[in-house]
């Protein structure tokens, strides 16, 4: 029995709440390796579209509420979604033609187009945080709990709770369908197999008449799609303030370098390396072992390999070794 | 003098603005805003150093900045005795502890081959020397962050004034700037600029963190001043006697003698804290006349053509025979340490030094803005970067209150959008950065003040 309720322990509080933070990751590093694989930069905006896109999904969530539309159980943010991810699309179409396009056709190193996405990057966080301000939002509505610890308890009998919150469940989900479908579309359709080739090769790719403005409209339309879903979700899951995006920029690099960047698959696990290490090596063990070691060999302190404060550090220290020792990263990615 | 003549131009127009915002709001904000405006010239010649001489990325200025701040704590606050009894063997046997494993690993790496053995020799001293630090260091630092927590609850430092602690900054950024290229300067530009950005965020985390040596997010406050203190300034008569000769014509209008006094002592307490900027504004001038100097000095030795030569074609600077890899790190390493003495600068000016405010926003994207604003591999361009780019960023404020109201004329003042508008001015300054970075990247790639080389 002691070894089920620790199992039940480590579910609650590692493997979930990791899971779900490595899928709002996940989207997030997707979002920049396609841009670092086809537009070939490294978008320091990243954080700071999410922000975007997340901020037009809160305003029409309000509306939809003033007027009294709802989701039943489910928050109503998810219908709000893709008129957010309309006008990120719109946003991001626009940035382009403004801002990136005047570099690309020059063909300018990544580092100035880099540089110029630090300009998007303090335009964006200014529009933001002049629409929606810079406080802290709350928008989801609906049931908020799928399995609720005592409910739980009382059900199996065990010691240990097990609460599974309902945006964990939907983050998780539409992860899942969303990056399914990208693969899907990426390795069977024309238009995907045109931008892996165009991401592999430009030249080639131009030689064999694959036209590289649709294939760059492709791609900003694929990233607001992104970039409006991962923020959103992780704005349910958590909340929204923009300062948290702008910061959550650092493990999405992370997790898009670790996985290899300029390959969504590597991305994706990436998204997962980064939230369970993050999550693993902060959490403290002394209930789990309380629970797997005989009485008399109970430990005293907390067993925790680091303290919480250092989250963060723990992902950037992982990227410094995986650059270091696997530059093009775990499931190769370009080559630096 | 000919061809200098837009530096001049440039020059005379920016402090002829601080002088404006000193005739119309007041001379206080004016020698601040030109203080940090030299602090971030400092910044943007380190910067400058390693971007526009040599091309290299770093975007982990914050943490430099932050080294060069605790650089200033570690030297100026007084040691607390009590707190070294209490936990200072068991820091200091940790800190002898990272030594040896560090020299350890490094006899390992270089004495054996590369083999899958020896990588898990490294991995398994490096895992059992923490975990032995661990084991010796709590206890310290529990003791020594329990001493007084209120007032101390950390070591404190050397005691000694806190101008060396410019130098001491220098030498931290400096340090850790040789274990990061080490470490990160093989890799390509952009990733460069990822995993500095990401280590600097490292560095913040742990001094925010480990209060037993910066007291964390509790501040420390109350550093020593190389300046006067303006309650002191107050009572000295010669400081009284001078702003009475400066202010004469004013006073002497008031015949009522007390009125006069209270006018003088309004006078006296206005004088002093702009005295004490004044002090400050020297301190920093001296600094950024002798950085300029140098820095102009090297761009036109031969060391600077071939920084240049490296920077324009790395390969044919490797084919004459320049060691590319070892003048990266040298020039990673300078410019690192000239912003450590930019963030020991900075400490100094406040007087209290607070890890939670380094934010790479404000210390890494704002200093890369003025650098390019600037002109990337002009030490002149570089330091106009920073003097125009933190003037707006401190009167863009004002300047969008201005355009709100000129633009909502026509709306009535409760108007929601106008009442949203004002609210939200403060944010038009990172409007004001973006827009201005991406035009001059557009329409001016190499700043306002580009890069001359002249050919002797």
């Amino acid at each position: 029995m002691d070894f089920v309720n620790a199992i039940i322990l480590l579910l609650n509080y590692i493997f979930v709440p990791a899971l779900a933070y490595g899928s709002q990751l996940a989207l997030g590093a997707i979002f920049v390796t396609l841009i670092y694989g086809i537009l070939r930069f490294a978008n320091f905006a990243t954080g700071d579209m999410m922000s975007f896109g997340t901020m037009f999904v809160i305003l029409f969530t309000f509306y939809f509420q003033s007027v009294g539309i709802s989701f039943g159980v489910l928050p109503t943010a998810l219908l709000a979604i893709p008129f957010g991810i309309i006008f990120m699309v719109g946003y991001m179409l626009i940035v382009d033609k403004l801002v990136f396009k005047y570099y690309r056709i020059n063909k300018s190193p990544p580092v100035q187009l880099a540089m110029v996405s630090i300009g998007v990057m303090f335009v964006t966080q200014a529009v933001v945080r002049i629409i929606i301000g810079p406080s802290d939002r709350r928008f989801f509505d609906g049931e908020k709990f799928l399995i609720k610890a005592g409910e739980f308890k009382e059900m199996t009998g065990l010691n240990e709770g097990l609460a599974i919150k309902s945006t964990q469940v939907i983050t998780i989900i539409v992860t899942l369908i969303l990056v399914s479908t990208l693969f899907w579309f990426l390795n069977k359709t024309k238009t995907g197999k045109s931008m892996r080739a165009y991401s592999d090769n430009e030249d080639l790719a131009l030689l064999s008449g694959i036209d590289p403005k649709k294939i760059v409209m492709i791609t900003w339309v694929i990233a607001g799609i992104l970039a409006t879903i991962g923020g959103a979700l992780y704005g349910l899951d958590k909340s929204f303030k923009p300062f948290t995006y702008f910061n959550n920029m650092l493990p999405i690099f992370a997790a898009a370098i670790v996985g290899g960047i300029g390959n969504p698959f590597g991305a994706f696990l990436g998204g997962y390396v980064i939230a369970f290490s993050e999550i693993l090596l902060t959490y403290a063990y002394k209930k789990f072992f309380m629970y797997v070691l005989p009485e008399s060999m109970e430990p005293d302190g907390l067993i925790q390999l680091l303290s919480t404060d250092y989250k963060f550090a723990v992902s950037f220290s992982i990227l410094v070794i995986v650059l270091l020792y696997r530059p093009s990263g775990i499931f190769k990615g370009k080559v630096l | 003098m000919r061809k200098n003549l837009n530096v001049i131009a440039a020059y005379s127009i920016m402090m002829g603005l601080i002088i404006l915002v000193g005739i119309f709001q007041s001379w206080n904000i004016a020698l601040s805003i030109f203080n940090l405006c030299l602090i971030s010239a400092v910044m943007t010649m380190g910067a400058n150093i390693q971007w526009g001489y040599a091309g290299l990325i770093n975007f982990g200025i914050m943490g430099f900045t932050a080294l060069g701040g605790l650089a200033a704590v570690l030297i100026s606050v007084d040691p607390v005795q009590e707190a070294w009894s209490a936990g200072g063997f068991n820091i200091l046997l940790s800190l002898f502890l990272i030594i040896a494993m560090v020299l350890a690993v490094r006899y390992i790496l270089k004495n054996y081959k590369k083999s899958k053995n020896r990588t898990y020799i490294v991995a398994a001293i490096i895992i059992l020397g923490i975990v032995i630090i661990r084991f010796i260091s709590e206890p310290g630092i529990e003791a020594i962050e329990g001493v007084n927590p209120a007032k101390t609850g950390f070591l404190g430092g050397l005691g000694l004034p806190i101008i060396f602690s410019w130098v001491v900054g220098a030498f931290f950024a400096g340090g850790l700037a040789f274990v990061i290229g080490k470490v990160a300067l093989g890799l390509r530009a952009d990733y460069l600029a990822i995993a500095t950005l990401l280590i600097s965020e490292i560095v913040i985390a742990i001094i925010k963190h480990e209060d037993w040596l910066t007291r964390g997010v509790k501040n420390v406050i109350g550093l020593k001043r190389p300046a006067p203190y303006e309650v002191n300034l107050q009572q000295t008569d010669w400081f009284i006697s001078l702003v009475e000769k400066f202010n004469s014509s004013k006073l002497n209008l008031i015949t009522d003698l007390t009125e006069r006094q209270a006018t003088l002592n309004q006078l006296v307490i206005e004088g002093s804290s702009v005295f004490v900027k004044l002090c400050y504004s020297g301190l920093f001038l001296v600094v950024v006349v002798i950085l300029l100097i140098l820095t102009q000095k090297a761009l036109y030795s031969p060391w600077g053509r071939m920084m240049r030569a490296i920077r324009d074609n790395e390969e044919a600077a490797n084919a004459m025979g320049k060691n590319v890899v070892k003048q990266h790190l040298l020039i990673f390493v300078l410019g690192s340490a000239i912003v450590g003495i930019a963030g020991a600068m900075l400490v100094t000016q406040d007087g209290l030094f607070t890890p939670g405010s380094y934010r790479p926003l404000r210390y890494t994207f704002l200093i890369w803005v003025m650098v390019i604003i600037g002109g990337s591999g002009n030490n002149f361009g570089a330091i106009l970067g920073g003097f125009v780019v933190w003037f707006l960023w401190i009167e863009a404020a004002p300047i969008g209150l201005y355009l709100v109201n000129l633009t909502t004329a026509g709306l009535d003042d409760t108007h929601f959008l106008k009442v949203h508008l004002i609210e939200s001015v403060p944010y038009f300054r990172f409007l004001m950065m973006g827009v201005g970075l991406l035009v001059i990247m557009r329409y001016r790639p190499k700043g306002i003040l580009p890069e001359k080389i002249e050919i002797k």
